[in-house]
């Protein structure tokens, strides 16, 4: 009764709070790290070195105006930033953070399921994702939102097909679709699969990029295009759910990228008996500071690189990183066969 | 299975009493589903894949129909402008 | 028990959702509620044990042909409304009535399908692998190749065909 119930309660209450307050605190992040790139401060008025940044930018949001527009279709307006949301949200159910620890006891496993489709299902919901965008785009009932959803939601279903091309040549070097499997199959092969397939991981980070609309792809997005892009007519507490949405879904695409190319919760070299002291680390901390990395990369590039224009962007994904994808994904399977 | 003709049914009403032509596109859909039901309810009950293959197939070829229905559908509408499926009489004096 | 009221739950609100897809006046409303029936449908797989089946359904048919709908709907929807006008032509009652004729025939295939039970087959040799996906994959790569093959030029061919149809000019 209580393991079947209580404890996966348990674990989505902690799962979603640690990633709405990591959201939170990803803008102050960002906002942070893009200054120091640029030789200045950030914010640094509240709080001890503007750490409760967070805390006034979500006051100042939830007590801004709520405005709809006039024409705008009031179901699938309020429907919109929610449909963004979710798919983020839900992907942490198979996310695994650690292996089977003990626990006051008992046995509990450090991840809120673990399905056996696992990789399938994020993939799959990922496609959903696309939705948001679409509908708050075409519910605002104006031109410019239209135009950028519709260039945005091209770009996410193009950029869809090479990230899930790389993921398959990840599930044929691990041998299942499970993501504690991959994990397993990484400490198994001794080795993390970003130095096996290289490729596969550069493709995944730049299709990350383009998936989760962030620079320098972040076209649908600029205030200098299209008047603010898909999310011109939204306010308030809305447009807040939109921004939390891109954090939740960056904070998702580091997760699934640690577990699948850096070895999850595997602390470096786990099968040299000598590092043994390493230990002591509990694994969820090894898999937090690796998803961490991965996020300060994101918002390095961001930082660094100059915006694409839109057919370079499309040119990008369909005429260089799926070829690319395949010619991975095809040589990955002559070599297994090979050395099988 | 009274569920796959029950959608079966709803999917057919759709085809034949619309007028917006992606509306009916999106009847066979309804449709195409509705006998992916029945496969996979079958396969369930006598254990054995080959209902859940020919689903995939079923889904595959759906996915190939849509495209370039709407391709046609979109060719259509440069031309005439109109998604009415009574205005589309190009072969009727 | 569980199993049976999720499945009524299931089937009721697919059933629901098909009924508004299909009597919505507004498009994209419909699509909209297609996608939602697409999802219970994902649901309905999961709990016939079909889940590799369950997850192409959402990435394939709710995550990319809708949205192709979409598309095509919000690109055509910026005129007037359509079903405007009645065409006299038309004569809608007698589509309820086939679509009668072809549920009255359906219920007697289903009838007499109880009525006389079909031979016991035996039941086929257990696969040497184990979960739902492998299984899939198992017949798909040995039995069933060449249907897959032809599938997949079948992809091609269509891929190519939208391409030709949608330029302006060749």
């Amino acid at each position: 009764m209580i393991d079947s119930f209580v404890i996966p309660l348990l674990k989505i209450a902690i799962v979603l709070n640690a990633t709405l307050v990591g959201v939170t605190y990803m803008v102050l992040l960002e906002r942070k790290v893009i200054a120091w790139a640029q030789s200045r401060l950030g914010p640094m008025r509240v709080g001890p070195y503007g750490i409760l940044q967070p805390v006034a930018d979500a006051i100042k949001l939830m007590i801004k105006e709520d405005i709809t527009p006039t024409r705008a279709d009031k179901w699938v307006f309020t429907a919109a930033p929610i449909i963004s949301m979710v798919p983020a949200l839900i992907t942490y159910a198979v996310i695994p953070f650690g292996p089977t620890v003990n626990l006051f006891g008992r046995q509990v496993a450090l991840s809120i399921t673990d399905i056996n489709i696992g990789l399938l299902y994020v993939v799959s919901v990922a496609s959903v994702g696309v939705y948001g965008i679409i509908l708050a785009g075409y519910s605002s009932n104006s031109k410019y939102p239209l135009l950028a959803s519709l260039r945005a939601s091209a770009q996410l279903i193009s950029y869809e097909v090479a990230v899930t091309l790389t993921l398959v040549s990840v599930i044929l070097m691990a041998g299942s679709l499970s993501m504690v499997s991959i994990v397993r199959a990484q400490e198994i092969q001794h080795v993390w699969f970003a130095f096996v397939q290289p490729l596969a991981f550069v493709i995944f980070f730049i299709g990350g990029l383009a998936e989760t609309n962030r620079a320098p792809f972040d076209m649908p997005e600029a205030e200098q295009e299209l008047t603010g892009g898909f999310h011109t007519e939204y306010s308030g507490m809305r447009f807040a759910l939109f921004f939390l949405a891109e954090y939740a879904n960056m904070i998702v695409v580091s997760s699934v990228a640690t577990t699948l190319f850096l070895g999850g919760w595997l602390r470096p070299f786990p099968n040299v008996a000598a590092l043994g002291f390493l230990d002591i680390i509990p694994s969820w901390t090894w898999f937090l500071a690796k998803s961490f990395v991965f996020l300060y990369v994101f918002i390095w590039v961001r930082a660094t690189l100059p915006r694409y224009r839109y057919d370079q962007l499309m040119a990008i994904g369909w005429k260089l990183l799926i070829p690319l994808a395949i010619a991975n994904l095809v040589i990955t399977g002559i070599v297994k066969v090979m050395l099988l | 299975m009274i569920l796959s003709a029950a959608l079966f049914m709803i999917g057919v009403i759709g085809v034949m009493v619309r007028r917006n032509i992606i509306i009916i596109f999106m009847s066979i859909e309804l449709i195409l589903n509705a006998v992916n039901i029945n496969l996979v309810a079958f396969s369930s009950q006598l254990q054995h894949v080959v209902g859940q293959v020919f689903a995939v197939f079923v889904i595959a070829v759906a996915a190939a129909e849509a495209a370039v229905g709407l391709g046609i559908i979109l060719a259509f509408y440069r031309n005439k402008e109109t998604v009415n499926i009574d205005e589309m009489n190009l072969m009727r004096w | 028990m569980g199993q049976a009221i999720a499945f009524y739950t299931i089937s009721a609100f697919v059933l629901f959702f098909a009924v508004l897809v299909v009597s919505t006046k507004d498009t994209v409303h419909s699509v909209l509620f297609l996608v939602v029936d697409f999802l219970f449908v994902a649901a309905l797989y999961v709990l016939l044990g079909a889940e590799f089946l369950a997850a192409i359904q959402v990435l394939v048919y709710a995550g990319g042909i809708v949205v192709l709908y979409l598309f095509v709907v919000m690109l055509v929807n910026l005129k007037r409304p359509p079903e405007a006008y009645e065409d006299p032509h038309r004569r809608t009652k007698l589509g309820y009535a086939l679509s009668a004729a072809v549920l009255v025939e359906l219920g007697a295939i289903v009838g007499y399908g109880y009525l006389t039970p079909s031979p016991i087959r035996p039941a086929p040799a257990a696969l040497p692998v184990s979960g739902n996906t492998e299984e899939v994959g198992w017949l798909l790569y040995t039995s069933y190749l060449i249907p897959f093959e032809i599938a997949s030029i079948l992809l091609l061919v269509a891929m190519i065909g939208a391409i030709v149809l949608a330029k302006r000019e060749l």
